[in-house]
């Protein structure tokens, strides 16, 4: 075990992985020499050479188009994309062939062994357009599987299972945390589940529930619901799709409540896809109306970042409203 | 023999393949490295006063440029972008152009938003966020557009600017009014797929547009020979049917003459052109990166001796036009002007948080008026947790 912070962890995560795998590869822009914008691959080209590590011409739809390729010849191919906000011009690759290289073949070919990495979401004075947080685009693709950690044992855990997963992943990294979250990882491989979400805390009055870098926001909120008496149930999702519905179904039957705080815009967020499930499942058992604590449905705002977030006080409102109803 | 291309196709009966390098692209060179003109070189006719003013915004840039890259330093804003080397090609190209012929940017490009005339103060409006910023405060510092000076707001994503550059160039070409548009990217951006959508579309459609590439040989980190195997961006234009040259960026006289002669083209004949400008970034791409972890000293001495200001500086004192004196006072001035600007910028208010709203739609629509309005409640509860708008709030 030591002390590492989230680019650190997923740095490890790459390195055991290419070191395991001879046809393991990592490319996208700037990840070679410089080691990528934010160093998450930093002297992996130095430690695999070039042709396992390498900077790629800019061109994103260039990058995910050769991991599709890279992927269906067997390879395990590592994708970066530097930023999500600027996955779209690849979108064409990930939504009509990634996702769909194995259903439209008979299951002759596939991509299981792609994984594209991409650092997402607000907090670092960012504006428009390297902000973003765009998971729902892709859940509403059947054919990838999307994964967000939370902090650096979990970037780890899930990126080593991503890689050994059958099926393309896209790994949103919540690089607010990339030093920020600094913790306890065991220096050599292990893996944790994709598909399963986790009850970080237990709790009995309301279900909150949330992903990557909004974790630490609503911990932070159901501190200051407990300090007022109220019993919170805290859900990491951890994947988005195929997400673990059962996890929580069980927890809302149990609580009756359910708040769901994500940083993308509220219309057509990931969190209507659950509020709809969970009503379907839990009809009788809601005591109130399940409330989403999420982005306005305006661009990310540079000056109004603050205002935007959908921080730990808006939570604790809604928490309070939720329990209050 | 049906003949699909759009030149006379000669036949061989060899098979025989053209080598990459086949065909030599020159680049056109006015100046030499101190300055002079060199012999035999085609000077283009510039008048007193357009040398003077583009030598005035490049010498604004580089001083607005190092002042605020330490002011990003001493954390007063979030980020910034010079354009350290790249003053020459930037500035001469704009200054070739009519008033009104649309610019769109890529975001290095500050230089000819001033030679269009955009303020000092307007600059930090933007750069500080705050409410006299033309954005509302919305990008990140940098990211400049006004539509009075004719030049597009900057987007972050690389090379989207260049397909609608085309667009906008068909619009004025439709219009008829003797108008182009110059679309400025980098050698990184031109390995986009926009790139090719914008170029080809243009050529297709015979649209006045002026495709100003900016070779400055690193995209972030990633030198040109990690980006293209190719002859630069110049031996593209050809496949596409685009009239093309190169240029020496770091000589303001070469990028005049041929940005002059391409709007010629370009709204006479209304046809794209190619322009790939080289010179060298002698910064970092910004201030989010350190170029020692990517490049060596040795190779940024060797590329730094060619400096577009030193360059022109001395031919227009050679002219006679620029008194050596009368520069290091009007410096001086320009320095001490940046600084009182920043102090003026940075303490005037920010943004209503009204604004995070408005615009996203030409008129706001219900589910945003109930948002803002939920909003609005949210931060009269908690003041102190939104510095920047809760004082405005009534």
């Amino acid at each position: 075990m030591a002390r590492i912070n989230m680019l650190q962890a997923i740095n490890s995560a790459l390195d055991i992985t290419l070191a395991e795998h001879d046809n393991a590869v990592v490319f996208g822009e700037d990840v070679g020499i410089f080691g990528g914008v934010f160093r998450a691959t930093s002297h992996l080209q130095e430690k695999f050479g070039r042709d396992r590590c390498f900077n790629t011409p800019l061109v994103e739809q260039g990058i995910i188009g050769f991991a599709n390729g890279l992927a269906a010849q067997g390879s395990i191919a590592i994708a970066e994309i530097q930023f999500a906000d600027y996955i779209f011009p690849a979108f064409d690759q990930i939504v009509n062939e990634t996702a769909k290289f194995r259903y439209r073949s008979g299951n002759e070919f596939n991509v299981g062994s792609l994984v594209i990495r991409t650092p997402y979401g607000g907090g670092i004075a960012g504006g428009l357009y390297h902000s973003q947080s765009p998971e729902a685009y892709f859940a509403h693709t059947p054919g990838v599987k999307v994964v967000v950690p939370r902090n650096a044992y979990q970037a780890k855990g899930l990126l080593l299972a991503a890689l050994k997963e059958p099926d393309p992943v896209i790994f949103f990294e919540p690089k607010r945390l990339y030093r920020a979250s600094v913790g306890e990882v065991p220096e050599g491989s292990y893996e944790l589940p994709l598909g399963k979400a986790e009850i970080v805390k237990n709790g009995e009055q309301v279900t909150v529930l949330a992903w990557g870098a909004q974790m630490e926001i609503i911990e932070k909120a159901v501190e200051m619901a407990e300090k007022d008496g109220i019993s919170c149930e805290v859900i990491d999702l951890r994947t988005i799709a195929p997400w673990d519905f059962e996890t929580v179904v069980q927890s809302v039957l149990k609580t009756g409540r359910l708040v769901i705080n994500h940083e993308a815009p509220l219309s057509c967020g990931f969190g209507a896809e659950i509020a709809a499930t969970v009503q379907e499942k839990c009809f009788l058992y809601l005591e109130s109306p399940i409330i989403r604590v999420c982005g306005p449905d305006t661009p990310f705002p540079l000056i109004h970042e603050k205002e935007y977030m959908p921080d730990h006080l808006k939570t604790y409102e809604a928490i309070k409203r939720s329990v209050n109803y | 023999m049906l003949n699909p291309n759009n030149v006379t196709v000669s036949v061989v009966n060899q098979p025989h393949f053209i080598e990459n390098g086949a065909l030599e692209i020159p680049m056109y060179q006015v100046l030499n490295e101190q300055g002079d003109v060199i012999e035999g070189a085609q000077v283009p006719d510039i008048d007193k006063e357009t040398a003077l003013r583009i030598f005035d915004t490049m010498q604004f840039v580089r001083v607005l440029d190092d002042r605020m890259i330490a002011a990003q330093r001493q954390g007063r804003i979030s980020f910034y972008m010079q354009c350290l080397g790249e003053e020459a090609a930037i500035t001469a190209s704009a200054a070739a152009l009519g008033d009104t012929d649309m610019i769109m940017s890529q975001y290095r490009e500050h230089a000819a938003l001033h030679y269009r005339g955009f303020k000092l103060e307007q600059f930090m409006n933007q750069m500080f966020s705050n409410e006299k910023d033309l954005g509302k405060g919305r990008q990140m510092p940098i990211h400049y557009g006004c539509k009075e000076l004719y030049f597009a707001t900057v987007s972050s994503p690389l090379a989207t600017q260049i397909p609608q550059a085309t667009g906008y160039a068909y619009g004025q070409k439709l219009a008829g009014k003797k108008e182009c548009t110059l679309c400025y990217f980098g050698e990184g951006a031109a390995s986009e797929g926009d790139f090719h959508a914008g170029l080809n579309m243009a050529a297709v459609h015979k649209v006045p547009c002026i495709f100003f590439c900016r070779n400055n040989g690193y995209a972030i980190s990633t030198p040109a020979s990690e980006q293209f195997a190719g002859d630069g961006i110049a031996s593209r234009g050809l496949g596409y049917g685009i009239k093309t040259i190169r240029v020496d960026g770091s000589d303001a006289l070469a990028v005049y003459h041929a940005t002059q002669l391409a709007r010629k083209t370009a709204v006479e004949d209304n046809a794209p052109v190619l322009i790939e400008s080289c010179a060298y970034r002698l910064g970092g791409h910004s201030t989010s990166d350190d170029p020692s972890g990517y490049r060596s000293k040795d190779e940024e001495k060797q590329f730094g001796s060619s400096d577009p200001l030193v360059k022109f500086k001395h031919w227009l004192e050679q002219k006679g036009w620029l008194d050596a004196q009368d520069e290091q006072v009007k410096l001086e001035e320009l320095r001490k002007e940046i600084l009182a600007a920043v102090k003026v910028a940075e303490v005037i208010d920010k943004p209503v948080f009204e604004e995070m709203f408005t615009d996203v739609y030409a008129e706001m629509t219900p589910h945003l008026l109930e948002q803002m309005n939920e909003l609005k409640a949210h931060i009269k509860k908690y003041p102190e947790a939104y510095p920047v708008t809760s004082g405005r709030i009534v």
